[in-house]
């Protein structure tokens, strides 16, 4: 990672927010690349940008509440030759501003950065204008995009400090602030396009993105304790470019899968997930969980988890099912493919 | 005198009593946009108290006036006048927020009655507020639409695209607010994105524009009425408000955007209300 040998050690994950700590590394990263620029539309507080604007003023443009005139002066500021970071809720960078991102950022293949904060239905009391579950199926759709939805706040570090090596447009998805620490340090070997196995097991592989991925590492070690079941996780952090490899291995070790993602059943994740299943020609018992096309429930975000089965008791509930079914397994793929 | 001083006490009375419970809902919620929610409270009350054609008890009636709160973070001001006025039971409120209710911080016209649209995300009422105007119109129903928009949000291109319809459809059916408290999140207006001169902007895109008090009740009951006269085309009051209006330590502090309340600052700000 060419950002390497910066001097964060040990965030505080406990005390800091996704948010805050984007903040922080993004401030650090401003005195060493003095071509980063910070956007954000009347969100700078919300989004924690603003540590980076307080910092460099000159370097930092609020553009008030006009999301689709945010994305187009990145496009332009990105076009002179800098590095914009741009950051608003993900429902008005995906929909608001979903054309001028599309057209004017990736098309043009600009190398901006987005980050969307409040992702899912992290700002679960906010209600659907403010829900952002369609996201991640709006912004997969747009080529030359990278997409990457952090587990936590130390994987966000991680995503902020590579994303400067993309050269080319990123969307990095994170949440309001109260997602619960995965990863006790930063140096797991994060690697954009490269998901992480977090648990080895043998019995069926739950792949988990943004904040299901805490939960479906919890549900991994009470279904050991409880059902002696043998349950793989997966980190899907970067939903784009997708990492065939592990999802295809995961189909022969385990053939079971199931995903878990805070976001529309439709597009997401698990759609991601299940179109390299399906043109791998191998089949496998196959899941994927998330709001069952509807605008969510009003709520905390943790009980919006738990209402539609995303959060630890969900994801036990529906590995159990899934163990459950009569799947024969075929030992021998080459004769099916 | 279109409005008597009778009147005027009496509505006076009715927008504290608006804002000490939207104190206590934001109380409830565990926060609220409480600042935005007091700074319009003025002219929610005289819209629904005096001018609105509504049947509380038919919320769906179809000749009924339309509101449309633009900046949909207003809801928790929203909610307490509808419930105030008798839409449903005021103690529902309690839930504001919580999970499963059918009150989040952005009305949803779905769940809530009496809520004409959905809104919360800036810049979409003018543009809907418009089709409702021109949607009378075309059925040939005299009712009319009021909307309320955020000065801030007058940042968003979508409004100005609505008011360049407006305009041109000369939609004299259409009355709007803005909710001019000067200020935004991340501060004042002027510092964040200036919008001054903000009337003239509303009158070079072809709206009858009036700048009045907002706290006034006589000046908005004169401009609300020579706006339901005026049908040659749309009407633009552009109202000064203080964000926080009402409550000490919230008048003009961006900060009080958004907030919590503990039991000593509900204590406080029922305090400056004149209660407790
Ligand atoms: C499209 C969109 N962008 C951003 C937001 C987040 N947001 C909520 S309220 C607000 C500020 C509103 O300011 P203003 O319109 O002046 O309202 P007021 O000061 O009266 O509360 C912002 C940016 C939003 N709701 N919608």
């Amino acid at each position: 990672m060419s950002e390497g040998g910066v001097a964060w050690t040990v965030y505080d994950a406990d005390k800091m927010t996704q948010r805050e700590i984007y903040g922080a590394v993004l401030s650090e990263l401003g005195d060493r690349h003095p071509e980063i620029v910070g956007l954000s539309a009347d969100l700078a507080k919300s989004t924690k940008i603003g540590v980076f604007g307080d910092k460099f003023p000159d370097r930092f443009f609020n553009v008030g509440i006009a999301e689709q005139n945010l994305f187009g002066m990145a496009a332009g500021l990105a076009k002179a030759g800098l590095v914009p970071f741009v950051s608003t809720f993900s429902a008005f960078a995906s929909m608001r501003a979903c054309e001028f991102l599309r057209t004017d950022i990736c098309y043009q293949n600009l190398n901006c950065k987005i980050i969307a904060t409040h992702g899912g239905t992290s700002f679960g009391q906010a209600g659907s204008t403010h829900h952002s579950t369609e996201d991640i199926s709006i912004v997969r759709a747009f080529a030359n995009l990278t997409v990457i939805v952090p587990a936590d706040a130390i994987e966000t570090a991680n995503a902020v400090r590579a994303c400067m090596d993309v050269d080319g447009p990123v969307y990095i998805r994170i949440g309001r602030g109260f997602e619960p620490r995965v990863y006790e340090s930063e140096d797991y070997g994060f690697e954009i396009g490269k998901a992480v196995e977090m648990c080895p097991g043998t019995d069926i592989t739950v792949i988990g993105t943004g904040v299901s991925v805490y939960h479906a590492v919890e549900a991994a070690k009470l279904l050991k304790e409880d059902d002696g079941l043998s349950v793989r996780v997966i980190n899907l952090h970067t939903i784009k470019p997708i990492d065939e490899e592990i999802i295809l291995k995961a189909v022969e070790d385990t053939r079971r899968i199931v995903t878990f993602e805070d976001h529309n059943v439709i597009g997401g994740l698990g759609t991601a997930v299940a179109d390299v299943i399906a043109a791998s020609g191998k089949g496998c018992a196959f899941e994927k969980v998330g709001l069952p096309d509807v605008y969510s429930i009003i709520g905390y975000p943790e009980d919006i988890q738990n209402y539609y089965g995303i959060d630890c008791d969900g994801i036990m509930a529906k590995v159990r099912e899934v163990m459950g079914r009569d799947f024969e397994a075929d030992e021998d793929w080459e004769d099916e493919v | 005198m279109a409005i008597t001083d009778q009147e005027i006490a009496e509505l006076k009375e009715v927008a504290r009593k608006n804002r000490i419970d939207t104190i206590d809902v934001t109380g409830w919620a565990g926060g609220a946009h409480i600042g935005g929610a007091l700074s319009m409270m003025d002219i929610l009350t005289i819209l629904y108290w005096k001018y609105l054609k509504i049947d509380p008890s038919n919320p769906d009636w179809p000749e009924r006036d339309r509101f449309v709160l633009s900046k949909g973070h207003g809801g928790v001001g929203h909610a307490v006048v509808l419930a105030n006025k008798g839409y449903y039971d005021p103690a529902i409120l309690r839930d504001f927020n919580k999970t499963g209710s059918a009150f989040g911080m952005h009305l949803d016209g779905n769940k809530v009655a009496g809520v004409d649209v959905s809104t919360g995300s800036m810049g979409h009422g003018l543009p809907m507020s418009v089709g409702l105007a021109l949607g009378a119109r075309c059925k040939g129903e005299d009712w009319l639409t009021y909307v309320m928009l955020g000065d801030g949000e007058c940042d968003e291109g979508s409004c100005w695209e609505a008011a360049m319809a407006a305009a041109h459809y000369k939609t004299g059916n259409l009355i709007g607010f803005v909710d001019r408290n000067h200020m935004m999140i991340d501060g004042p207006t002027e510092s964040v994105m200036s919008l001054e001169p903000f009337a003239d902007k509303w009158r070079a895109f072809g709206w009858e524009t009036r700048e009045i008090d907002g706290h006034d009740y006589t000046q908005l009951a004169t401009a609300i009425e020579f706006a339901q006269g005026y049908t040659d085309g749309p009407v633009m009051i552009v109202a000064n408000t203080v964000k926080g209006k009402g409550v000490s330590y919230m008048e003009n502090d961006p900060a009080w955007h958004y907030g919590g309340l503990s039991a000593e600052l509900i204590r406080q700000a029922k305090s400056d209300l004149g209660e407790g």
